[in-house]
C-alpha cells in the first residue's frame, strides 16, 4: 500500500536496526507517549529486535486509558437517561467504570450510538430534535480540533440539543509530571506524531532544556518508530538534548494554526485526573464559558465523583515507566482485557493490553492457553 | 447472484403480525413464497418434517444469520445462510444434501425484500447443489427483531476419502487459507450505518462444497483438518486449533492474501485483518509432504486463485499462535477480547 509500504520495508527496518546497534554504548531507557507507537511497537515484534542496552518504556499516551473512572460513570449516567442519546468511539465502549460499561449501559436499554465523528453526533441531533445528543468527546490534543468544531458547527446549525461530556488531556503537562517523578529513569522521549501535528514543536523545547532530554517527534509505522529510537539514542550518545522531528512528513514546526485557534475558540485549559497517574495541573481541556450550553456537564448539572481505583494495580508505576506489565502480580491472572484492574489493560493500546495481545513466545506461561 | 423471478400478488406490501398466525395470510405466504418456489420432492409433502434416506456417517450443523445491513454488495442474508450452512457441512469433510430453513421476520419487512431474499436462497441452494426441505416462519413485532433473522440446518453426507478432526493435526503440517482474508467483514463494515465509505469491494459469500470435494478427492485423507473462519477470523480459528491440539502454529504475515483495498480499510478503522470475518475462504491443515499439491489444486478452483501457504503446525509454544511479521518481528496472536471496535485515534 502506497505511503504504507515503505515504512514497513523489511530491509529498511534491518538497515536501521544496524545502525542503532551501532550507535548504542550505554544503556538507555526511552519513553514512547503515544498508545498508537506501543502497538506498533509489540504488534510489529520490534521491542526483541533492539539492543539489550535500549528499554523502551511505554508512555501515558492512550486516551482511553487514562479517563478516570469518574468520568466514565458520568458517560453512564447519562446514557441510562430516558431522552439521551450517548455518543462515542468505539473503544470507549468497553472500558468500565466503578460498576458497568457503557456497552452494558447499552445493553440494558441506554440509548449508546459508535460514531466515527462528533460532526455525526451533531448530525444525529439535528435528526432527533426531541432527544438530547451527547458526544463523549475522549482524545488529547489530536482529537480536540475536531470536537470543539463539532460545538462551533452545532451553534452555527442552531442545533440546541447538542453537547459535548469532555475529557481532553494535554501530553506536555504529563510529560514534566512524569520527569519530576524522583524516581523517574526516562533518558529520552519519542513524542507523539500526531499530537504535534496539531500543536507543533514549540511546546518541547522547554522541557528538553529544563531537564536535558532528548525529545523526537516521531510517526507509527515501523521504519518511523526505529529512526525515532536512532535519533533519539544518538542524541544521547552524544550528551545533546534536542527537539528533533522524525515524523517531518507530517509535523510541522507550528502545527495546524487553524486546528489549534478552533482548539481554544472552544476550550480552556484545565486541571485533569488522569487515570493511573492522579491530578495533574492544566493538563486537560473543558468546554468554556462562551459555549457552556454546549457543555454536558453544565446542561445535566453533573458533578464528576472521585472514585477510587483498584489499590493493587501498579497501573501509574507502568504509565511512568517505572515497571513493566510483566512485573506485576495481577498481569494475565486477576487483570485482562475482559476484567481490566487498571488503565493500561482497558484500551488495545494500553501497555498491558497490548503486552496480553502481543507478547512474545518466552512470555508464554504468563499468557492464556 | 440474482436470478430473475417475478414476485407473485402478495395481500400485503410487508409482512404484518397476521404472516405469522398461523392461519390464511401464513397458508398464502408459505404457498407462493416457499413451496412454489423450492419445489421439490420432500417439500411437496408438506409434512412437519422431511423423510429421507442417507447412507454411511452424515454430518449435522446448524447457525443463525442476523446479519445487518441484511442486503450488501455481494450478497444478501438469504444467500449468506445457505453457504453459512453448506460450509461448515464442507468443513467436516461432508457433501452437503439438505437444508432446513426457518424465518424470524420482523412485521414491516417490505415483502418485495422478502421475496428477493427467498429468490436469493433458491439460487444459492441451486448452486451449492442442496435441497431445501422444512422450514418455519415466525413474525414478531415491530422492535423486536431487525427485518429478518434467518436460521439454517443442514445434513451431508461424508466424503468417502475424508477424515477431519482437531486430532490430526501434527507438527509439521502446513496451513493453507483458499484466498483473501477479511473480504467479506471489510465490505459488510463499509455499508454500515454511519461508516459508508467508498468502496467497490464485494463480499466473497460462495458455496465451498465445491472447491473441498476438490481438494478431498485429490488429497484425500492427507487434509486432516478444516474451518471457515467466519465470526473471530482467522486468528481465532488458529486459536481454537493450538487450543484443541496441544500444539504451536507459525504464521507468517508477508504470505496472508488480502485486499488491498482490505488492508487500507483497516488501516483506517485501526482494525487487524487477522480477527476480521470471513465467508468464500477456509483453511486447510495438510500434510507436510502433499502441501504443494493441494495448493494447485485449490488454485485450479475459481475459488481459490488467491491460495496460499501461510504457516505451519509447529511442536514449539504448543498452545500459541505466532507470527513473523512483515518485517521479521515475532508476536503471539492472541483471542481477541469481544468485538474489534473503532479505534479513538
Amino acid at each position: 500500500m502506497k505511503y504504507l509500504s515503505e515504512y514497513r520495508d523489511r530491509d529498511l527496518v534491518q538497515q536501521y536496526l544496524r545502525q542503532i546497534h551501532v550507535v548504542t554504548t550505554h544503556p538507555w531507557t526511552v519513553m514512547e507517549i503515544c498508545g498508537g507507537q506501543t502497538h506498533s511497537l509489540v504488534k510489529n515484534g520490534i521491542l526483541e529486535m533492539l539492543p539489550k542496552q535500549i528499554t523502551m518504556v511505554h508512555g501515558p499516551g492512550c486516551p482511553v486509558c487514562v479517563t478516570p473512572l469518574g468520568i466514565i460513570d458520568e458517560a453512564i449516567e447519562l446514557a441510562l437517561r430516558q431522552n439521551v442519546i450517548l455518543c462515542s468511539f468505539g473503544d470507549m465502549l468497553r472500558v468500565p467504570g466503578s460498576s458497568k460499561s457503557l456497552l452494558e449501559a447499552k445493553a440494558m436499554g441506554g440509548d449508546v450510538r459508535i460514531v466515527y465523528s462528533p460532526l455525526q453526533a451533531v448530525k444525529l441531533a439535528q435528526d432527533n430534535p426531541d432527544k438530547e445528543v451527547v458526544f463523549f468527546a475522549v482524545g488529547f490534543e489530536t482529537t480536540a480540533p475536531a470536537n470543539a468544531l463539532s460545538v462551533v458547527h452545532a451553534q452555527k446549525m442552531g442545533v440546541s440539543n447538542y453537547s459535548i461530556l469532555a475529557s481532553h488531556v494535554l501530553v506536555p503537562p504529563a510529560m514534566e509530571a512524569i520527569l519530576s517523578d524522583p524516581e523517574s529513569k526516562i533518558d529520552a522521549f519519542l513524542a507523539a506524531g500526531h499530537v504535534c501535528t496539531i500543536m507543533g514543536l514549540y511546546e518541547y523545547f522547554p522541557i528538553a532544556e529544563k531537564y536535558r532530554v532528548p525529545i523526537v517527534v516521531t510517526g507509527f509505522e515501523p521504519v518511523d518508530l526505529l529512526q525515532g529510537i536512532l535519533m533519539a539514542v544518538t542524541q544521547l550518545e552524544r550528551g545533546e538534548a534536542k527537539v528533533e522531528n522524525q515524523y517531518a512528513r507530517v509535523v510541522q514546526r507550528e502545527g495546524n494554526k487553524l486546528a489549534q485557534e478552533t482548539i481554544h475558540q472552544v476550550f480552556d485549559v484545565s486541571d485533569r485526573a488522569w487515570r493511573g497517574i492522579g491530578s495533574i495541573p492544566a493538563s486537560g481541556y473543558e468546554v468554556n464559558e462562551v459555549y457552556k450550553h454546549y457543555n454536558a456537564r453544565t446542561k445535566f448539572q453533573l458533578a464528576m465523583k472521585d472514585v477510587p481505583e483498584n489499590s493493587t494495580c501498579i497501573s501509574g508505576a507502568i504509565m511512568k515507566g517505572l515497571k513493566k506489565p510483566f512485573q506485576c502480580s495481577n498481569f494475565g491472572t486477576k487483570c485482562k482485557p475482559e476484567h481490566p484492574l487498571g488503565a493500561p489493560m482497558v484500551s488495545s493500546e494500553g501497555a498491558c493490553a497490548a503486552y496480553y495481545a502481543y507478547a512474545n513466545e518466552s512470555n508464554v506461561s504468563l499468557q492464556e492457553t | 447472484m440474482t436470478l430473475y423471478c417475478p414476485m407473485p400478488q402478495m395481500d400485503f406490501d410487508v409482512i404484518t403480525m397476521g404472516h405469522g398466525s398461523g392461519g390464511l395470510l401464513t397458508h398464502r405466504l408459505l404457498q407462493s413464497g416457499v413451496f412454489d418456489l423450492f419445489k421439490n420432492d420432500h417439500l411437496d409433502q408438506q409434512h412437519d418434517g422431511a423423510i429421507f434416506n442417507l447412507s454411511g456417517p452424515v454430518a449435522f450443523s446448524t447457525d443463525s444469520y442476523v446479519i445487518s445491513p441484511i442486503f450488501f454488495r455481494g450478497g444478501n442474508i438469504g444467500e449468506l445462510a445457505v453457504n453459512g450452512s453448506v460450509n461448515d457441512l464442507a468443513m467436516c469433510g461432508a457433501i452437503p444434501k439438505f437444508l432446513s430453513l426457518a424465518f424470524i421476520l420482523e412485521e414491516g419487512l417490505r415483502m418485495e425484500e422478502f421475496w428477493e431474499i427467498l429468490v436469493s436462497i433458491k439460487t444459492a441452494s441451486e448452486v451449492a447443489g442442496v435441497q431445501i426441505v422444512t422450514g418455519d416462519t415466525k413474525v414478531v413485532e415491530k422492535g423486536k427483531g431487525d427485518k429478518i433473522f434467518i436460521n439454517t440446518s443442514g445434513i451431508g453426507v461424508i466424503h468417502p476419502q475424508a477424515n477431519i478432526s482437531f486430532n490430526r493435526v501434527k507438527p509439521g503440517d502446513k496451513i493453507i487459507v483458499s484466498g483473501n482474508i477479511a473480504t467479506h467483514g471489510v465490505a459488510i463494515l463499509s455499508q454500515r450505518k454511519g461508516l459508508e465509505f467508498e468502496t467497490s469491494m464485494e463480499s466473497d459469500t460462495a458455496p465451498l462444497n465445491g472447491i473441498v470435494k476438490n481438494l478431498l478427492d485429490t488429497i484425500g485423507t492427507d487434509v486432516h483438518f478444516m474451518r471457515d473462519p467466519t465470526r473471530g477470523g482467522v486468528a481465532t480459528v488458529m486459536n481454537e486449533m493450538t487450543g484443541q491440539c496441544k500444539l504451536g502454529i507459525d504464521l507468517t504475515q508477508k504470505d496472508i492474501p488480502t485486499l488491498e483495498e482490505v488492508d487500507g480499510a483497516c488501516e483506517m478503522l485501526g482494525l487487524d485483518p487477522l480477527y476480521v470475518a470471513n465467508e468464500g475462504i477456509f483453511i486447510s491443515v495438510i500434510k507436510a509432504t502433499r502441501a504443494d499439491e493441494a495448493l494447485q489444486t485449490l488454485r485450479q478452483h475459481p475459488l481459490g486463485r488467491n491460495a496460499a501457504i501461510i504457516g505451519e503446525v509447529t511442536a514449539q509454544h504448543a498452545g500459541q499462535v505466532v507470527l513473523t511479521s512483515k518485517i521479521g518481528g515475532r508476536r503471539v496472536v492472541n483471542y481477541l477480547t469481544g468485538e474489534q471496535l473503532p479505534r479513538i485515534c
